[in-house]
């Protein structure tokens, strides 16, 4: 099984667009293929497909709850927690847990020595299961609005990637952060899609430089050719950078993309394009 | 009066507006929140008057000398950071969320917590007054507190400027970060495009805003890119009592002005997009929250 991420520093690069149209092109030439959005606080892969949802499985995380009858006030909880997660004023006997600042990780429950702290679960998220044309391969990781961090569904939607497919297609958040190196790590090769802008190339740097201290394959698509400058093309022939594949600005694909139908679909030469660039990088993997 | 610029979606215009509305009249405070990737100084090429080091979340590290390999930290670790290689305690600095707990309890004081100090935050003076911004080290996590430093700089910057008006160019996304750059501003503005994926990511933008009770603003930007998902959204904020602020048209100026390093109206004041910017901030800003 070959894992690939498609990233980008910089948001709106085209991400979605790539991936999306990757994994369809796989699919029409008959690999076992599969498509894992790990864009949790705004998921949009699977609204490209025509699909239907097999299952659902909730993310969630443990935060505490205190029993005030056991709780000594001895704070000990409150100096275990390194997310400022428990309130605590030992003299008026108050204790309270923000639980948007927990992220269960235990130490409370560790620290405490009285028995006054159990933990309930709080909803984080979900994973869908969808399949396409009857066959299940697509996931994606689902955000709840309000919770501050998509990484644990990130990390739950990994991990129900099965071992089913030969390739799959992890649609990563854009940024250089964490929810960014969590979908990262576990790909075999990166396909970074910028733009060729100022803002694409400051990016662009910052993901490559990222991705070089993490000792990963990757190599670049620019998306848009055409509509700024050459520095990004430069930039890569500088620092021998693989140039995977350049899509020109035509204002008919924004067209087909802003109304959820997929380019590879109409245009067979897009389709011949990325999947010789599935090939190429196929070939350097073995 | 602060007002953030966000969009669920990224790359729908946020920078190109919020340099638009800083470059418009007056002197204001820009402050940079997308602190994941900054990109507005490119722009402004603003002076470097302050630099702060931002020490960010901490990360576990194994004294192997003195491990005994005992494994009472691998069953504490809920974040699946710690495992058995070869009979011996790796901690993988990927997934460790940097909650010490490990630290804690390990009986041979085997581990130590060490922070990453490579994140910054910038100030300085750009031509149309000042500008903060943060650079986060790739890897951060917790980039709403890093967003929260940038806030705090710029108010204390527009205090000692006597500037009334902060801009907040915010980052994608629903998460901490956004949540940071627009808790207790005065006003949102909300950048969309004509896509599905802009109409859906709209949808979960505006329910995070809602959580705050603050004044909304849509721009659809792009909107001729498709005239029909703009209808869609337009209708779509309709029902749901968002006001429009106004609809930009896909204009080819928006990266030529990028690439010579100046916002859209500086560019060319004369064209519709320019116009269409300057009565939308006028809008934004007259009205009484």
């Amino acid at each position: 099984m070959m894992k690939i991420a498609i990233a980008s520093g910089k948001g709106g690069t085209g991400k979605t667009f790539v991936a999306t149209n990757i994994f369809r092109t796989l699919l029409k030439n008959n690999y076992n293929a599969m498509l894992v959005d790990c864009d949790a606080e705004a998921p949009n892969s699977a609204a490209f497909f025509d699909i239907r949802l097999l299952g659902q499985s909730e993310v969630t995380q443990l935060v505490p709850v205190i029993n005030t009858g056991n709780c000594t006030f001895c704070g000990k909880c409150h100096e275990y927690c390194n997310y400022n997660a428990i309130f605590i004023l030992p003299p008026m006997k108050i204790i309270s847990v923000i639980e948007d600042l927990c992220h269960g990780c235990g130490a409370c429950l560790a620290a405490c020595k009285f028995d006054a702290i159990t933990e309930k679960s709080v909803s984080l998220g979900t994973v869908n299961q969808y399949s396409n044309n009857c066959k299940p391969s697509i996931l994606e990781a689902r955000m709840n609005i309000g919770v501050m961090s998509p990484v644990p569904v990130i990390k739950a939607a990994i991990k129900q990637i099965d071992n089913l497919a030969d390739i799959v297609i992890l649609d990563a958040p854009p940024g250089t952060s964490c929810p960014f190196i969590q979908t990262v790590a576990p790909a075999d090769f990166v396909i970074l899609v910028t733009e060729p802008t100022p803002f694409g190339l400051s990016d662009l740097r910052q993901s490559v430089e990222t991705l070089k201290t993490m000792n990963k394959s990757f190599g670049v698509i620019i998306n848009r050719a055409g509509i700024g400058d050459n520095k990004v093309q430069e930039y890569l022939y500088h620092e021998e950078i693989t140039l995977l594949l350049e899509i020109p600005f035509k204002k008919e694909i924004a067209e087909t993309y802003s109304t959820g139908k997929l380019v590879a679909d109409a245009d067979s030469f897009f389709e011949q394009q990325l999947l010789a660039v599935i090939k190429d990088i196929s070939e350097t993997w073995k | 009066m602060e007002i953030a610029v966000i969009s669920g979606k990224g790359g729908t215009g946020k920078s190109s507006i919020s340099a638009a509305f800083a470059t418009l009249d007056g002197m204001i405070v820009l402050a940079d929140c997308d602190v994941d990737a900054a990109n507005l100084y490119l722009l402004f090429n603003p002076t470097h008057e302050e630099e702060t080091v931002y020490t960010g979340g901490h990360k576990a590290v194994i004294n192997i000398e003195k491990c005994s390999n005992c494994g009472i930290c691998k069953d504490y670790c809920r974040f699946d950071s710690i495992s058995l290689l070869n009979g011996r305690i790796n901690i993988s600095e990927i997934s460790c969320d940097g909650c010490f707990l490990c630290y804690r309890i390990c009986p041979e004081e085997a581990i130590t917590m060490i922070r990453n100090d490579k994140s910054r935050m910038y100030s300085g003076t750009f031509r149309n007054g000042k500008m903060v911004y943060g650079r986060l080290a790739p890897g951060e996590e917790n980039s709403g507190k890093l967003v929260n430093l940038v806030r705090e700089k710029s108010k204390q910057i527009a205090e000692e400027n006597n500037l009334k008006t902060i801009i907040l160019d915010g980052p994608p996304g629903i998460g901490c970060a956004v949540i940071s750059t627009i808790t207790g501003v005065d006003k949102v503005v909300i950048v969309t495009e004509p896509t599905i994926s802009g109409l859906s990511d709209l949808e979960r933008t505006v329910e995070v805003i809602k959580k705050f009770n603050l004044p909304a603003y849509v721009i659809i930007n792009k909107y001729d890119l498709n005239q029909s998902v703009s209808e869609q959204i337009s209708d779509w904020c309709r029902q749901n009592v968002i006001t429009i602020a106004g609809m930009l048209p896909f204009e080819k100026d928006v990266t030529r002005a990028m690439v010579e390093s100046i916002s859209i109206t500086e560019f060319n004041p004369d064209l519709i997009i320019s116009k269409k910017i300057k009565s939308i901030w006028n809008q934004i800003t007259s009205q009484e929250r």
